[in-house]
């Protein structure tokens, strides 16, 4: 049995509590390179498994014939000082694969939307989804050297995507370029719960 | 609370929790013992332990004390152990009954108030 994290893996033990970021996109679009780009560890992986029968069903429904399918949720981590860590987790686009893992979204400080400009209209359902469960998120659009490069604006209003929400362009390879974007979420949530501040 | 049963079939049994400590963050079920009935644990949960396995403790609760001397996620304890999130949590779970682990619950459930969470992120992310 595997032992746990390799020595310089190993958290501080002054590490209090923990946050999160959902990188959320397509198969192939680029979460994992992202998320190995900012990740201290090497990124790590989680899997559950979807029995397609009883999805939703009492927990006695088991007798009949069931589907089961192992889907991977890969996830990296950066220490941000002593006493604080962040979690980055890179999850399919699909919403049906979100139940798997019970309150990934629940408690997460935002969510970044990592898209491929060749493949847009799978990102229309996601932005739908996160929007419907108050998740606040940005959408960073991933510049693959082959993809067409668009102007921003007419990815934004491609996507319908409201003023406020940010959207940038990040190289997911590139360590800089997955920082400035997390940082560009960050300050855009901090903006929103100044604003709900104020409102109060 | 709706489940009037439980804590019928409860009363009169010894606390198995110290008020106020970690553990009441997570026994949110109104005592009720069986893990399926447990909320699960944040992915993001930080569990320490709080010893060495006993003998006789059960091998993958063991290898959750054993990588747990300095804090872990469950998200990372389901990696090293090859075990789906949500089985990690019931484990876990058990432990925490036993009183063998500390959980660290996440920033965004604790009382911190979110500005001040995302200051800290920001400074710690532009350090990276």
């Amino acid at each position: 049995m595997r032992t746990g994290p390799p020595e310089e893996d190993t958290l501080s033990a002054s590490t209090m509590a923990a946050v999160k970021v959902v990188i959320v996109g397509g198969f192939g679009v680029g979460k994992t390179t992202l998320v190995g780009s900012v990740s201290e560890i090497r990124p790590l992986t989680t899997e559950e498994t979807m029995t397609q029968a009883s999805v939703g069903v009492d927990e006695l429904a088991g007798v009949e014939s069931k589907t089961e399918t192992t889907v991977a949720m890969d996830f990296g981590r950066i220490s941000l000082n002593e006493e604080l860590v962040l979690y980055l987790f890179g999850t399919p686009g699909q919403e049906r694969f979100w139940f798997l893992w019970k309150g990934l979204f629940e408690g997460a400080l935002g969510a970044v939307v990592l898209i491929d400009t060749r493949r847009l209209e799978v990102s229309f359902d996601v932005l739908g989804r996160l929007e419907e469960r108050g998740v606040p998120f940005i959408v960073a659009v991933n510049t693959f050297p082959e993809a067409p490069k668009y102007p921003l604006e007419e990815i934004r209003a491609a996507l319908d995507l409201p003023e406020p929400v940010p959207i940038v362009e990040c190289d997911a390879r590139d360590r800089a370029d997955c920082r400035d974007t997390l940082l560009i979420l960050m300050r855009y949530l901090y903006s929103l719960t100044v604003a709900t501040t104020r409102e109060r | 609370m709706s489940d009037g049963d439980s804590s019928d079939k409860d009363r009169g049994a010894p606390r198995r929790w110290a008020e106020g400590g970690p553990e009441r963050l997570y026994v949110v079920t109104g005592g009720r013992n069986r893990p399926a009935e447990r909320v699960a644990l944040d992915l993001v949960a930080l569990i320490v332990a709080r010893g060495a396995p006993g003998p006789g403790a059960h091998p993958e609760q063991a290898a959750i004390l054993r990588m747990c001397t300095n804090p872990l996620s469950v998200a990372e304890i389901s990696a090293y152990l090859s075990l789906p999130a949500s089985m990690v949590s019931v484990l876990v779970g058990d432990l925490i009954d036993g009183g063998q682990v500390e959980v660290r619950a996440p920033a965004s459930a604790a009382a911190l108030p979110q500005a001040a969470v995302l200051e800290a992120v920001i400074d710690g992310l532009s350090r990276i």
